[in-house]
């Protein structure tokens, strides 16, 4: 019944992608398509979050569509309802910040149409209960992404980025079908209940994983698959760009722990996967970071801090997977809890930060954090709803970044007892990586937010911006508000999790957070660890607003306007600020001479002469350069070559296919 | 819970609030007097304040209102972080609240906003600051949560009135990890407070700065902030030294009003003490350049790692 409703829902949507293809030309049209997705994100958001707290049992519908053999198969269990949450959320936010933005979209019949469609693709992925409809939904999801980030498609930048993303979604989702077909076994049973009963072979398995992380991988951003991620998520319109970082690669993640976790089951985990795992997501982690700290273009900073948290998300994947290869359910079930927790977290922050990015780059028109700046002052309250995401998402206490990173701090500690040697080397490594992740984001974050909206306005278009809508405001504060609460209030969120890890875990989970004493979040026991971020706030709240009227009742409340002091000689221009470049060079100089080969060059004239100085930096991407350009450059030395067949005479395209025969022949007799 | 711990958790607050600007004038008065200079009483911190927080402000005309919350924000982050560990008594009514690691973060929270102010005004100076600080903080904060791994695979707890109750117990001994851990500790310790030789509390020359030149715009009521933030900061480690390496005299809950006397004294004596080799150690070292700084940072890191690498593997042997 629910599920019927939930597909009807999505029908909606598609009718809305419908209706999109004519919205454009009347007016109040991109209103109209954004409040129905907003409607029907907020009813599918209340009735996944009712279907994951009742905790009933999974539900399932079989409908005559699709292989004719085989049917279309849905299913509605934790996991499904958990992940229903985190996208919907998304998808309902995106939708309220749309209606304001939508009025400033220069071309809106090449994004209007794909919207719901996009979201009901996520949705899909997320019911499927078979492989076909699991791999339709996410072609799906991935082709009506694809058009939204070519909505902006006569930017040539755009038409890269939007290529790159096809090669690797279709790299992405064959590595998928494979892993399918392997699970699916001989017999061809590529309903996910029968994969589930089935028992795959270790070295399958193996594969299985293998092909997992790699398809699932792909999406999310894990290094070295992110290559198309900071392209592409920046080029879609700013609402579906939150969407993609927010909540497409959540989508992705939870294709990862279906196939692994459900399909695969956890049961049949060998160490050694847990430590593959854990390897990538330490190294995607602070390469992400790294990566995300040279870039001066706002939402391309955003879009290579996904690829750091994919990388905290898979860190705790892996440590589940090593505890359940150990049969340590407990362990598992919290680094599991950390990770989900991390989902939520993750979808929710940078939502809200790319949404920040949006407002800001509607009122000036500009990406590029250099010509930004002085923005607290013209557009405060997005300033402060970006500063509470960035501030969230650099895991700060009391908001909810840090207890996601909390918990998966706890996990790694609660590691050693696990007996492999390599896994006691690693968890630990991981951990140092884990931990330096998370100082540079605080740096990137400062910089992200120091920059574009500290200082002093660097161009004509910062200094005039206005502050943003109110709807897009409020999609703003909706997303702050949530990370405040998760923060303050992680008990709760705990528990409403404890269905899916249960789910995931064989049965075991955490216990129950919610009859703590202050709602104190105690994962393990009282004398391991334990976190109250609700007190934690109100300590900060009461002494710093008690120092506050302490000391202007009886010390001094006077405020005098002047000039900067800046050391006695301040500098009318804002070019002497500092840059965003000139921000990240010390960490350039202590990490990029090791990771991108950073060099720094200063040219400076002779002393008359009057040119400029100048300095340069040069950036070496390693993924790229190591990994991605010899490919391609193989792909089209290949190419070359055979390019001579395109030109036969059709005598000898003819003689080609009968020496081909003949070879197949001669193979086949041999064969037999 | 009995009234007495919650007086107790409430003295403690104030203690470390009070003894703050006391500890950062004590360390100024014994490095004068290493440098045979005669040096302004260890009461002078004190008497800046009030003046400072009588002073009207004098704020920059492209200051917005993030540069006048920092202060409270950053000051009641360090308070909050400051109170919870234990200095002369262990297991009180909130100490559950945060836990070592989340006590680290706080110090995040208030080196966050210390950097966007410095980045607020649009200065060259500030920005400096802000940059440096955050490169430092990128080595510092990862060596101490290694430091804090080692500690709590040992303890088996991150609670820090559990660790300093473990590390009075016999089965401590001696332990490579702990005194890599306890050089890790004070490496991030001295760059955290911008102590000699990654940074000079004392300098105004410009090129060198990196803590005073954050606050370089700060004036008035918000410079006392900033100046006591950084006192209860130093009190700060101070305490999560002894706490860690030196818990001895550290009362327990319930332990009565006498022994919580008694505990108080000796924990003011291991702070002056603490202050001492501070001192020592500043007076007898030079600065170093600031792109020096990531390598003896990244010892610290290393330490710390080595640590909790040993505890890791030595669990199976």
């Amino acid at each position: 019944m629910l599920l019927t409703l939930l597909l009807v829902l999505l029908l909606v949507l598609l009718a809305a992608g419908g209706y999109g293809t004519v919205a454009p030309a009347r007016p109040q049209g991109s209103r109209y398509l954004y409040s129905v997705s907003l409607a029907v994100c907020t009813v599918l958001l209340l009735l996944a979050l009712a279907h994951l707290l009742s905790g009933r049992e999974p539900l399932h519908l079989s409908l005559p569509l699709g292989l004719p053999w085989l049917g279309l198969h849905l299913r509605l269990d934790a996991l499904s309802a958990f992940f229903l949450v985190v996208v919907n959320l998304g998808g309902a936010v995106a939708s309220l910040f749309g209606l304001g933005y939508g009025a400033h979209e220069r071309e809106p019949e090449r994004v209007l149409p794909f919207y719901p469609a996009f979201l009901a693709g996520m949705n899909l992925v997320l019911l499927a209960d078979d492989a076909f409809a699991f791999l339709f939904a996410w072609e799906f999801m991935s082709i009506s992404s694809w058009a939204l980030v070519m909505a902006h498609h006569r930017e040539p930048a755009n038409l890269r980025a939007g290529y790159l993303y096809l090669v690797m979604a279709c790299f992405g989702t064959l590595a998928l079908l494979l892993a399918f077909g392997l699970l699916a076994g001989v017999d061809g049973g590529y309903g996910f209940a029968a994969m589930r009963a089935s028992q795959t072979p270790p070295a399958l398995a193996a594969l299985v994983l293998v092909l997992a992380l790699l398809g699932a991988g792909s999406k999310a951003g894990l290094v070295p698959l992110h290559v198309w991620l900071p392209l592409a998520h920046p080029a879609a319109p700013s609402h579906v760009s939150a969407l993609m970082s927010g909540v497409m690669t959540k989508v992705a993640v939870y294709g990862f722990i279906r196939i692994v976790f459900d399909l695969l089951g956890g049961e049949s985990a060998v160490w050694w996967w847990g430590g593959l795992v854990l390897a990538a997501g330490g190294v995607t982690a602070v390469l992400g970071v790294l990566y995300a700290l040279m870039q001066h273009d706002l939402k391309r900073l955003l879009a290579y801090h996904t690829v750091e948290n994919i990388g905290i998300i898979f860190i705790g994947l892996g440590l589940a997977l090593a505890f359940q290869a150990n049969l340590m359910y407990f362990n598992a079930a919290l680094a599991l809890t950390a990770a989900l927790f991390h989902v939520l977290n993750h979808s929710l922050f940078k939502s809200l930060l790319f949404l920040g990015a949006g407002a800001v780059l509607t009122a000036t028109g500009e990406r590029d954090m250099e010509r930004l700046g002085g923005l607290i002052h013209r557009m405060p309250h997005t300033a402060l709803a970006f500063l509470i995401g960035s501030a969230a998402i650099s895991a700060l206490p009391p908001l909810n970044g840090f207890v996601s990173e909390w918990m998966t701090f706890q996990a790694i500690l609660n590691s050693p007892e696990l007996p492999q040697w390599l896994l006691k080397f690693l968890v630990p490594a991981v951990g140092a990586l884990l931990a330096l992740s998370a100082a540079l984001a605080a740096a990137c974050f400062v910089k992200a937010f120091g920059i574009t909206f500290l200082g002093r306005p660097r161009s004509p278009a910062a200094a005039d911006a206005g502050e943003t809508d109110r709807f897009s405001l409020s999609a703003m504060f909706v997303l702050a508000g949530l990370c405040l609460l998760a923060g303050v209030l992680p008990g709760l969120v705990v528990d409403g999790l404890g269905p899916v890890v249960g789910l995931l875990n064989g049965g075991a989970r955490l216990t129950d957070q919610y009859h703590q004493p202050w709602l104190t979040l105690v994962p393990v026991g009282p004398l391991k660890s334990s976190y109250n971020g609700l007190l934690v706030m109100l300590f900060m709240a009461v002494s710093g607003v008690a120092a506050a009227l302490l000391i202007h009742r009886f010390a001094s409340s006077a405020v005098r306007r002047g000039p900067a002091w800046d050391c006695g000689f301040p500098d009318a221009s804002p070019a002497t600020q500092y840059t965003a470049g000139s921000f990240a060079q010390p960490i350039r100089r202590v990490f990029g001479s090791l990771v991108f080969q950073a060099r720094e060059r200063v040219t400076m004239p002779p002393p008359g002469d009057l040119r400029p100085a100048r300095l340069e930096v040069e950036l070496h991407d390693p993924v790229w350069e190591r990994a991605y350009a010899p490919i391609a450059a193989a792909v089209i030395a290949v190419s070359t070559r055979a390019n001579v067949l395109q030109y036969l005479t059709i005598r000898r395209y003819l003689s080609l296919v009968f020496g081909a025969l003949v070879v197949l022949l001669l193979g086949m007799a041999l064969w037999r | 819970m009995a009234l007495i711990d919650y007086l107790v958790q409430g003295g403690q607050m104030l203690l470390v609030l009070m003894l703050a600007p006391l500890l950062t004038g004590w360390v100024r008065w014994v490095k004068a007097r290493l440098l045979r200079r005669r040096g302004p009483s260890p009461l002078q911190p004190y008497r800046d304040l009030v003046k400072l927080s009588r002073k009207e402000v004098v704020l920059a005309d492209s200051a917005s209102w993030l540069f006048r919350v920092a202060p409270y924000l950053i000051f009641a982050a360090l308070w909050v972080a400051a109170s919870l560990v234990p200095t002369f008594a262990g297991g009180l009514p909130f100490s559950w609240t945060a836990d070592l690691i989340a006590i680290v973060a706080l110090l995040g929270t208030a080196r966050f906003f210390l950097a966007l102010a410095g980045l607020d005004v649009g200065t060259s100076f500030g920005g400096i600051g802000s940059s440096r600080e955050m490169m430092i903080a990128s080595l510092a904060e990862p060596a101490m949560l290694m430091m804090v791994f080692t500690l709590s695979l040992l303890a088996g707890t991150t609670e820090l009135s559990a660790v300093a109750r473990f590390m009075l117990t016999a089965d401590v001994g001696l332990r490579v990890s702990l005194a890599l851990a306890l050089l890790a500790l004070v490496i991030v310790a001295i760059a955290e407070n911008a102590r000699i030789p990654v940074d000079n509390p004392a300098t105004h020359l410009e090129l060198t700065m990196v803590h005073e030149a954050m606050v370089l715009e700060y004036s008035g009521r918000h410079l006392a902030l900033i100046e006591l933030s950084s006192s209860l900061k130093l009190v700060l480690y101070l305490s999560l030294v002894a706490c860690i390496f030196a818990p001895w005299g550290m009362a327990s809950a319930g332990a009565g009003s006498a022994a919580y006397g008694y505990a108080a004294v000796i924990y003011v004596a291991k702070l002056a003490l603490g202050g001492v080799l501070l001192a020592l150690f500043e007076s007898s070292i030079a600065k170093m350049r600031v792109f020096r700084v990531d390598q003896f940072l990244g010892a610290a890191l290393m330490l710390g790692l080595l640590g909790a690498l040993l505890l890791f593997v030595s669990r199976s042997l």
